[in-house]
């Protein structure tokens, strides 16, 4: 194309006015090498559209791959609270089968300790009981 | 919607949304997360899809507000200043040698501009949306659009013949 032509061209461009055919056109001319000197700066500028459209996504697109674990989450959030609820609830059941063994441990040993004295009480009675028993012997 | 069915819908323009992507995120990862993450979201959107006239204008409009959200969370603003490691490919050895610089720059200064001439610069000149699409993706009217897009353009320009011209004296 002529120069006068692309110069005419690369005003418009500058002002955003030209369609996309003529962006082609321009396109062309400056990304061919030959470029007039006082409009190289327009080289480097369609030289870097032209790799920068070069520039492509390579790695696969995965769909599926993201929802399960999601859901994982999810559903480990739910056992999760599960597992907390009925540890809560063994636990406290535990706990008072505990409480309710000490008690008994403590209620068995007081009733150990009052059978104890009362036996010794007991022991001690039957020696007055015998001292008794003599003495009315004698006095008969 | 079988997957096969959405995938051949949506594999032409996973490539511009992945460039989308990388325009405003800068870092190729946080693109391929955000281009994965996007077409995960359209996946699950899948029945609504056909409801949709422009299922690419749509996607590009969901990248560029979710490309915003991500460069607005905290998450992102530790990432967004990593390198741009920039790739030329398939051009001969001296040539890639004479442009590297130049075309380089012109990433560099693209990458200064406000977001939203990016996206418009993106869309147009490197992409080649015409008008109507553009305005649809970026819900702007044409007016605005066009005089974003001819502010970059001019930004561009002035920045390389700046450049330049101090690379000489």
């Amino acid at each position: 194309m002529e120069l006068a032509n692309i110069e005419k061209l690369v005003q418009k461009y500058l002002n955003a006015e030209t369609s996309l055919q003529e962006e082609a056109s321009l396109k062309d001319y400056f990304t061919a090498g030959n470029v007039a000197p006082h409009l190289q700066e327009y080289e480097s500028m369609f030289n870097y559209f032209a790799t920068a459209k070069k520039d492509t996504f390579t790695k696969n697109i995965q769909l599926s791959q993201r929802k399960p674990t999601k859901k994982n989450f999810k559903w480990l959030s739910i056992a999760a609270s599960f597992m907390l609820l009925l540890s809560v609830y063994v636990g406290k059941n535990e706990y008072e089968r505990y409480q309710a063994k000490k008690q008994f441990m403590q209620v068995t040993k007081g009733l150990k300790l009052l059978s104890y004295n009362l036996k010794k009480g007991e022991q001690a009675l039957a020696t007055l009981y015998t001292y008794e028993n003599t003495v009315k012997k004698i006095l008969k | 919607m079988k997957q096969s069915e959405f995938l051949n819908i949506v594999l032409p323009f996973k490539d511009k949304v992945f460039r989308l992507a990388k325009r405003l995120l800068v870092s190729t990862e946080e693109a391929e997360d955000a281009t994965q993450e996007l077409f995960f979201k359209l996946w699950r959107n899948k029945n609504k899809i056909k409801d949709y006239k422009n299922i690419e204008a749509f996607a590009m409009t969901m990248t560029k507000n979710y490309c915003y959200d991500r460069l607005k969370s905290k998450q992102a603003s530790n990432l967004t200043l990593v390198h741009s490691n920039y790739k030329e490919k398939e051009t001969s050895l001296d040539k890639q040698v004479e442009y590297r610089d130049s075309v380089n720059q012109v990433h560099e200064l693209i990458e200064k501009l406000p977001e939203q001439q990016k996206i418009i610069i993106q869309l147009r000149d490197v992409e080649q949306y015409d008008f109507d699409e553009i305005c649809k993706m970026v819900q702007m009217k044409p007016t605005a659009v066009r005089v974003a897009l001819s502010r970059a353009r001019k930004t561009i320009r002035e920045q390389l013949i700046k450049k330049h011209n101090y690379g000489i004296s």
